[in-house]
């Protein structure tokens, strides 16, 4: 459950996409506060402006105008670097088709994560975390050898291998059946509940929606419901 | 962990890898066998000019070409009637007709043993008759002749005495005047060079000066260290032009296969580089890794072009080697490595670059 002072704070967030000769006004000034500890979920049909939240509040693309606080840092005024730097130690992405490395192991996976991080050795407890995914059997295996969910529970290892402060997801469970998403999503609360991560997950299925402490809801690029 | 990943995705793309290093590979190949065909080449010809055992040669010239039949024969027992001139021997070269680099020598058998020491024969003797030929062994390995074989050369039936190591006066032997006969230089005597022993080998610096003096220009002295110390590729100009124009071709054929290979790696892992980009790699990462692999593509292609030009030497030195002689040239494996490595770090420049600059979110979207 959240607590505490917010860990995401965005007021009037604008940002406009030059596509071609035409802008596109992907968001129209979002105000949202994220406490700490709170696993949200942001719902929205496609071209609400979710994914355009998610990619600003991960630190991958930059913000037009507005003011965006991650975990106290000024995101308007970081450089590509420092995004970079942000996005190594501060946030940890979980994405609809996984995102693993095809020529490496599950563990390696893993590691490259924390060794793009300046780290090379696994956090303290890192372990009991491989136990809950329950993945710790199967890190020698490379993602070909791994069924979709499993795959999903090592790109979890991996966003949380550098205990980043905010968790983002992008729609985790797409790709997945209905108990392989039942079980990421239940990692995700115990993950939330356990440890206080924070957590916000981009859904269109109001089922996994469910699993977070709020939902917000997203239309043409604003917050129209909390 | 970036040269796990490395090595992970060069065994990932193995074939194309290895085709890669490959043809980098050739191109060191190609540069080995080059420098030691031509260092080979020049050290044969040294060696067979050295094989002569003259102290001072005397040429029309004063570079190491040879043409045939342009110096009066009269001019032997000239230099003959110098002080400390112990023996001078005039030799006749005619190049044979349709075969590549191989020369019919022409000397005075009886006089040319008491030149050189004598000819080092395998089999048979040397000649004795006006159309007796001595061939070396190279030409009897490449041409297949054996002694007492009846050889057509310039048109002549020949029977062949003997045949010898190579590295005394050249692949073909034959008596002089039999030569001159033959190419129209009988009348009046004309030969090509004049081989001179001294009866003091140290006074040699002093008897080219004297000789060059007393021929007033029609023909020019040169010690034997001189003379053979023009058998080196530094030494030859066209040669070292010729060296450096495959060298840039071999840099520039390095680079585009580098650069279409990881220009090719670079689309084709747009989804990886952005997911290392989600995770936090920054552009010299990236840039750092695509040069890693590169750099194994040269040093693999090194190692493939150094054992490769290995068996170009055994399959040219098998199949002709009187016309061809090829040496190994380790001294350019560094320099052969470091072209194949300047080819590859320039190949990746532009698919590094490109792929730093890549757009995470849009890179994450590639299918």
């Amino acid at each position: 459950m959240s607590s505490g002072p917010a860990i995401i704070q965005v007021s009037k967030l604008y940002k406009t996409y030059r596509v071609g000769e035409v802008d596109v006004h992907a968001l129209r000034g979002v105000d949202l506060s994220v406490p700490r500890g709170e696993f949200l979920a942001v719902i929205g049909p496609s071209g609400s402006g979710k994914s355009t939240l998610f990619h600003i509040l991960g630190g991958l693309a930059p913000p037009t105008a507005g003011e965006v606080l991650v975990d106290g840092v000024d995101l308007r005024k970081l450089t590509e670097n420092e995004r970079t730097e942000l996005r190594q130690k501060k946030v940890g992405f979980i994405f609809q088709k996984y995102n693993l490395l095809a020529t490496l192991t599950a563990a390696d996976n893993i590691r490259i994560a924390r060794s793009l991080a300046g780290n090379e050795t696994e956090p303290p407890g890192f372990g009991e975390t491989l136990e809950l995914l329950g993945i710790h059997k199967r890190l020698h295996h490379k993602p070909r050898a791994l069924s979709g969910g499993e795959q999903q529970r090592v790109a979890i290892a991996r966003a949380l291998v550098n205990q980043p402060a905010i968790l983002l997801a992008d729609e985790p469970t797409g790709n997945l059946d209905t108990v392989n998403s039942d079980a990421v999503l239940k990692i995700l609360r115990d993950l939330n509940r356990q440890s206080g991560q924070t957590i916000l997950m981009i859904t269109h299925n109001p089922e996994a929606a469910a699993f977070a402490d709020r939902t917000v809801t997203m239309r043409d690029g604003q917050i129209i419901g909390v | 962990m970036i040269n796990k990943l490395v090595i992970e995705n060069i065994k990932y793309r193995l074939v194309r890898t290895l085709l890669c290093a490959l043809v980098v590979g050739v191109q060191v190949m190609l540069i080995l066998t080059l420098i030691g065909l031509s260092r080979g080449m020049l050290e044969d010809n040294a060696n067979r000019a050295k094989g002569t055992g003259a102290d001072i040669f005397l040429k029309p010239g004063a570079t190491i070409s040879f043409s045939a039949g342009q110096i009066d024969a009269k001019f032997v027992q000239f230099v003959q009637k110098q002080p400390h001139v112990k023996l001078a021997v005039g030799g006749l070269i005619i190049p044979v007709p349709g075969e590549l680099l191989t020369a019919i020598n022409g000397v005075d058998i009886a006089q040319f043993t008491q030149l050189s020491g004598g000819f080092r024969l395998q089999k048979g003797q040397p000649p004795s008759e006006p159309n007796d030929l001595l061939v070396d062994e190279y030409y009897a390995q490449q041409h297949r002749v054996n002694v007492g074989q009846i050889y057509k050369l310039l048109n002549h039936d020949w029977r062949v005495t003997g045949i010898m190591d190579g590295g005394v006066l050249g692949r073909l032997v034959v008596p002089l005047k039999t030569l001159q006969e033959l190419t129209g230089n009988a009348t009046p005597s004309r030969i090509s060079q004049i081989f001179v022993k001294l009866d003091n080998p140290a006074a040699i610096d002093a008897e080219v000066k004297h000789l060059n003096s007393v021929l007033e220009g029609n023909l020019t002295a040169i010690s034997a260290p001189a003379f053979l110390s023009q058998f080196s590729i530094s030494n030859i100009p066209q040669l070292r032009s010729f060296i450096y124009v495959v060298v840039a071709l071999a840099v520039f054929v390095g680079f585009l296969v580098v650069f279409l290979s990881m220009y090719t790696a670079v689309v084709e892992r747009t989804r990886e580089l952005g997911i290392l980009k989600a995770l936090g790699a920054k552009p010299f990462t990236i840039i750092d890794m695509l040069v890693r692999e590169s750099i194994v593509l040269a040093v693999v292609g090194c190692i493939i072009g150094i054992i490769l030009s290995f068996g170009a030497k055994g399959l040219i030195m098998a199949i002709m080697p009187a016309s061809l002689q090829v040496v190994t040239v380790p001294d350019w494996w560094p320099i052969a490595g470091a072209i194949a490595l300047a080819g590859a770090l320039l190949g990746a420049i532009y698919p590094g670059l490109k792929a730093a600059r890549q757009d995470a979110i849009e890179a994450l979207s590639y299918e």
